[in-house]
């Protein structure tokens, strides 16, 4: 494709960083699609739209599968997928009541969860880099069996969170500490900017990028790929237990079948926030945004008065349009 | 041949992959200083010799991989890299969607006592590696474009730099000209010299018998996974040399001459 800038060679032909077109052209579609629907909204149902009440609801439900799409980002970078998220979220949740039936302390309890996150994360890791099984096909596997188990050890049946018996652990994970927004919310701006610092600021990060862009490359130069894919799965597991026990207090109850219906969420603002299905390119900011705007079309359409039936055809239709539109974006920008 | 300490001695070093052997007893020393070129048709195993020096490849058991007058056990890239062994790999195993900065930096990058990547360093040390060395004043090549965008020539010296940055006892070239113009060439051929001068060793594979005579002081003829013929420069002629390899090409074996 031609580019005309290319035409007009800079003084002295001296080296010249690359446009903000072509560093933030990817991000600048995902936050415009965020903007114009907000305004869209905004038009369409102003009282629902300029109440804070809508922000607030957003800030509690959004980050439930906001908390894990953020990390999953890191694994699609890396060019595998996690399907069994979900999965994991119930089973370290789990985990984690067991751990305070049987008499340990609370704080025991959630290490205890946040610990089972993260062994069913490695497990994942170990699976696909030592087998060289494809994740999309050993995750489906996982994903029965982390729920199995748990549906089998809980016997299908949930345990009551009421706040009296959990009142400072539900505090600091679903408390209302500032301007009354969900805590859940400022755990998902920390989580993002945490993840945010780990893929642009440390050598695993950079790892993360060098395994997905081309993996022969990254290891004739001494990346261990697989150490760092079982990294990110890791990484997915330990937000699962956070967001499974995030979900579980915000209710007050944990449901054994919890996590249904959150698998297509996260990953669809994984993808809709510009991470490449092929791997090597992505932000964890895109999905940040990715995330609200999923939670924002659930909210909007019932607001705006549409039929709730419409609400899939709704978010089909913004799922493909910003995925074309990175398409042609990334096009663009790679010519 | 000479009383130096090798800085790498392989002994008896083998690789089989599945039921095809690849390399079979390799012993191959390279000394201080010296720029040893090596040839062999393709599929003679130059690049899993390559790939095996470099820990990419594990060798069989039994064999034995020195550096510097040390055994190394434990041989992977990232050791054989902190030791100071670099290679510029005929695919050149850049990744091209990332900045030039992360693929001259790859595996090896600069981080602070707290484990924060210094990218403002890694950027500035691209940038002036580039320009300095490679004479690269294109504006593809600022650090923070993609590989994706460089030509054949830009992503070579990619590659160069970063061997040059890490100032490698031994620089390994895999087919270093393939695909590259005249001048390029010529840009990589005097990379070599510059090797030989600052006292450092080489190892040079290139299918190109003209490219390799002039620019090194030993040959090693692979053939079929064996080391078939060892020449310092100053026993044998080009010509003869063209001879022998076509000799090992028909029948595997070089010690006819005299």
């Amino acid at each position: 494709m031609t580019e005309k800038s290319t035409a007009t060679a800079p003084k002295n032909n001296a080296a010249r960083p690359p446009s903000v077109w072509r560093r933030f052209g990817m991000q600048l579609g995902i936050w415009s699609v965020g903007i114009v629907m907000w305004l869209a909204f905004v038009v369409l149902a102003p009282s629902a739209f300029t109440q804070p009440e809508m922000y607030l609801a957003f800030a509690s439900s959004t980050p439930i599968f906001a908390l894990m799409a953020i990390p999953l980002t890191l694994v699609v970078i890396t060019g595998e997928i996690d399907l069994s998220f979900p999965s994991i979220m119930a089973l370290s949740t789990c985990a984690f009541t067991k751990v305070v039936a049987g008499g340990a302390p609370i704080i025991v309890g959630v290490l205890a969860g946040f610990l089972m996150g993260i062994s069913c994360g490695l497990i994942n890791g170990y699976l696909v880099t030592k087998f060289n099984i494809p994740s999309l096909v050993i995750t489906i596997g996982t994903q029965f069996l982390f729920l199995g188990l748990e549906l089998a050890w809980t016997n299908g049946s949930g345990v009551d969170l009421t706040p009296t018996n959990y009142a400072t652990i539900s505090k600091i994970f679903v408390g209302r500490t500032f301007f009354g927004v969900a805590n859940q919310f400022w755990w998902t701006i920390l989580a993002t900017l945490l993840l945010w610092y780990i893929l642009n600021r440390t050598r695993f990060g950079s790892h993360v990028f060098l395994t997905g862009d081309n993996k022969i490359s990254a290891q004739l130069m001494g990346v261990n790929i697989s150490r760092v894919k079982q990294g990110t799965f890791a990484l997915v597991g330990f937000f699962a237990a956070l967001a499974g026990m995030i979900g579980s207090f915000e209710v007050n109850y944990f449901w054994p079948t919890m996590g249904g219906g959150l698998l297509l969420n996260s990953i669809a603002a994984v993808f809709l926030g510009g991470t490449s299905v092929f791997g090597g390119s992505g932000t964890v900011t895109g999905t940040f945004v990715g995330a609200f705007i999923i939670g924002a079309i659930n909210a909007g359409i019932v607001a705006v008065g549409i039929n709730a039936f419409y609400t899939q055809v709704f978010f089909g239709l913004v799922i493909i349009a910003s995925v074309l539109l990175q398409a042609i974006i990334s096009k663009r920008v790679k010519s | 041949m000479n009383s130096q300490t090798p800085v790498i001695a392989l002994k008896n070093v083998s690789k089989t992959f599945g039921e095809v052997r690849s390399l079979s007893g390799i012993d191959l020393e390279i000394y201080p200083g010296e720029i040893v070129g090596l040839l062999g048709d393709n599929g003679a195993g130059k690049s899993t010799l390559v790939k095996t020096i470099m820990g990419f490849h594990r060798p069989d058991a039994g064999g034995e991989i020195w550096f510097k007058g040390e055994q190394i056990s434990d041989w992977s890239v990232a050791k054989a890299r902190g030791l100071g062994i670099e290679t510029i790999y005929q695919e050149r195993a850049l990744c091209e969607q990332q900045p030039i900065w992360r693929n001259m930096f790859m595996g090896r990058e600069i981080v602070n006592k707290f484990g924060k990547l210094d990218v403002k360093g890694m950027r500035k040390e691209a940038s002036r590696l580039m320009s300095e060395h490679m004479g690269f004043t294109s504006t593809a090549v600022h650090p923070d474009n993609t590989v994706l965008t460089m030509s054949g020539g830009e992503k070579q010296g990619v590659a160069i730099t970063r061997a040059l940055h890490f100032e490698a006892e031994l620089v390994i070239l895999d087919e270093p000209t393939v695909g590259l113009s005249l001048s390029e060439t010529k840009k990589t051929l005097d990379f070599i010299q510059n090797i030989k001068a600052s006292g450092r060793s080489a190892i040079f594979i290139d299918h190109n018998i003209f490219h390799i005579y002039p620019a090194v002081d030993r040959m090693i003829v692979l053939d079929r996974g064996k080391v078939a013929g060892n020449y310092k420069k100053s026993d044998i002629t080009m010509d003869e040399l063209i001879e022998s390899m076509y000799r090992v090409a028909r029948t595997g074996n070089m010690k006819e001459q005299k």
